[in-house]
């Protein structure tokens, strides 16, 4: 059983988010990058699941389309544990072309995992399109994943509750929170290690982009907060329901 | 041409976000001179298909194909593709759910089709057609730009809202030609919430932190949601403590959400928890630093313990509501 894991190079959750002057692209000046955090549960779980004697797992690759700079990204994946990392040399530049250069890349594995989405521009794409693309089963809001012989188990988020479902390899799982407890911290050893391993550079395939964003706007400012004391609860509810037409 | 709206049920009904689809598509239709066709798949009472005229749509394709229910994402974007081709449409809407999203990536590669989900309004032009998306988790609204004929869109819960627009509905049966093949997907168990409101469609939420000391506290909040309506929800530390289910998680990495009103209690107002709820109509925090960030978010605010707040309001309320 082969695993590949999609990686997502995002600003650190912290950031705080500023566009240029004519609003058309994000500032990345200053800007820390992550592995998604999805993805890093994915990437979890899937070293997870490789340590689990009779699981059957032989490798863990990971994979991004990014220029050089996600190189970073992608060897804190290796120093968590993947085995081996592929990047697709190109700006991602809609979760089309995005989906269509992991399609060359994805097939052969028996188990894809993806985020729900990546936390910059929230498209909830990438991993239903590329399962389209190759042909194989997808299941969003995965929040468990067991492999028991020749079938995936997994749980799964629906509208107001939570299901148990199983289907046969291969397979791509979207995932949500609760895939891994913890994201795994890469140990001293493991940075070490992810120096030697393999990080292979493929050339992008040409598509044609579907979707642009023209310009981007930072929600309006917000009036400053009306402030209460301990006993003056009842003028706040009175507020929420007389001036703020809420309750 | 039409544009067409995946409506989809859970156990048979229709949830709000369905009729605030219905609604969105209805508006998206009138803008672009077209006709609002619902799709529907699996088996869903009549009465409930009905209601769907009451929110501008004029005809609805029925699968009604019990194998549906397993909710199996493949089948139903192949089913949807199916009736975008049979009607010709160019617009295909989804609700950003778990399903939506599931569905849409799918749909879009199939009818080659650029997809903008977590869309929040009506498109600002038809032609270049561009349309307003959540991105950076609600830290910021993209204008995107769809460039290929056919588009798909997800619509961001509580972004449009409910639009009663009542007109005459028509039905008619629609096959979609799938196979048992087309259906891989097994349930096995179903775990369902009963009896409560749930998160992702409560108009006001009731949310606990960290400041709330452990989960015994949590009966007071549940009271407080019970008179107010309201559905419950944490932040992340809470819920990986254990003191309340993962479910209940809003924020960056939980569950994004927009109620018309949000209260925060004992919560400090981390950036990754205020990208979860900043599209909340009005903010309430509660905490007892008049410091913490969260005041900065917030529409109202009471700087002090909220455990003492917590029996007060809800004596509040139920005085308001008689
Ligand atoms: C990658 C990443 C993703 C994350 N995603 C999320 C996310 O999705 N959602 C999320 O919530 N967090 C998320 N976090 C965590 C986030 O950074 C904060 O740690 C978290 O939101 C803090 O939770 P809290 O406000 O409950 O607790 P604290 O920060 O500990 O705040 C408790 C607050 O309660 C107040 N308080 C204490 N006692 C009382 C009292 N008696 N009455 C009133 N107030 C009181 C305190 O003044 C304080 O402001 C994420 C972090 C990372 C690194
Ligand atoms: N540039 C990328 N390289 C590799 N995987 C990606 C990339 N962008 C997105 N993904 C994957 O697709 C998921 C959803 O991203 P998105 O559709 O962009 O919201 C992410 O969680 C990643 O698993």
């Amino acid at each position: 059983m082969k695993i590949l894991v999609l990686i997502g190079n995002v600003p650190d959750t912290t950031t705080k988010i500023k566009f240029n002057a004519d609003k058309t692209a994000f500032d990345t000046n200053g800007v820390q990058w992550i592995i998604n955090p999805w993805d890093e549960l994915a990437l979890t779980r899937a070293m997870e699941l490789k340590e689990t004697p009779g699981s059957g797992v032989e490798s863990v690759t990971v994979a991004n389309v990014g220029k050089q700079d996600t190189e970073a990204t992608l060897r804190k994946a290796l120093a968590i544990g993947a085995d081996k990392a592929i990047r697709v040399d190109s700006e991602p530049k809609d979760a089309f072309f995005v989906a269509s250069q992991l399609a060359q890349v994805a097939k052969g594995y028996d188990l894809v995992f993806a985020g729900i989405e990546a936390s910059d521009y929230n498209g909830s794409a990438v991993g239903g399109m590329l399962a389209e693309m190759i042909g194989i089963q997808s299941v969003s809001g995965v929040s468990n994943l067991q492999i028991e012989g020749s079938k995936a188990k997994l749980v799964r988020e629906i509208e107001g509750g939570s299901q148990t479902v199983s289907l046969d390899f291969p397979l791509l799982a979207i995932v949500q929170k609760g895939i891994a407890k913890e994201p795994r911290i890469p140990a001293m050893r493991g940075i070490m290690m992810a120096r030697t391993k393999p990080l292979e550079v493929i050339t992008p395939v040409d598509t044609d982009i579907r979707v642009s964003f023209a310009s981007f706007d930072l929600p309006p400012a917000k009036a400053a907060c009306k402030k209460f004391t301990e006993d003056q609860v009842n003028q706040l509810v009175h507020a929420l329901r007389d001036e703020a037409k809420v309750l | 041409m039409s544009v067409l709206i995946f409506v989809d049920n859970t156990e048979g009904k229709i949830k709000k976000a369905g009729f605030e689809l219905a609604s969105y598509g209805a508006a998206l239709a009138k803008q672009a001179g077209e006709n609002a066709i619902a799709v529907s798949l699996g088996k869903v009472e009549s009465d409930e298909l009905q209601k769907l005229g009451n929110y501008g749509i004029t005809k609805v394709l029925t699968a009604d194909d019990a194998r549906f229910a397993s909710l199996d994402n493949q089948a139903s974007a192949k089913a949807i593709a199916a009736a975008a081709n049979q009607t010709g449409s160019k617009i295909i809407l989804l609700a950003h759910n778990n399903f939506g999203k599931a569905i849409a990536p799918r749909l879009a590669v199939k009818l080659q089709a650029g997809l903008v989900s977590n869309v929040v309004g009506l498109p600002v032009s038809l032609d270049p057609f561009k349309v307003n998306k959540h991105v950076f988790t609600g830290k910021a609204i993209g204008h995107a730009v769809i460039h290929t004929p056919v588009k798909v869109l997800t619509l961001s819960y509580n972004s449009f809202g409910l639009v009663e627009n009542k007109v005459n509905v028509t039905f008619e049966a629609f096959d979609p030609g799938l196979t048992n093949a087309d259906f891989g997907l097994i349930i096995e168990q179903t775990q369902t919430v009963s009896g409560k409101i749930l998160l992702s469609e409560a108009e006001i939420v009731v949310a606990g932190g960290r400041g709330m000391k452990g989960p015994e506290n949590w009966s007071g909040l549940e009271e407080l949601a019970s008179v107010l309506g309201a559905a419950t929800a944490c932040s992340r530390p809470v819920s990986d403590e254990g003191w309340r289910p993962h479910s209940e998680h809003v924020g960056q990495t939980g569950k994004i959400i927009a109620p018309n009103l949000y209260f925060a209690f004992g919560i400090s107002g981390a950036i990754q928890h205020l990208g979860g709820v900043s599209g909340s109509k009005v903010i309430v925090a509660v905490n007892k630093d008049p410091e913490a960030p969260i005041f900065e978010a917030a529409d109202y605010g009471i700087v002090g313990d909220a455990l003492k707040v917590i029996p007060e309001m809800i004596a509040a309320v139920k005085e308001i509501k008689g």
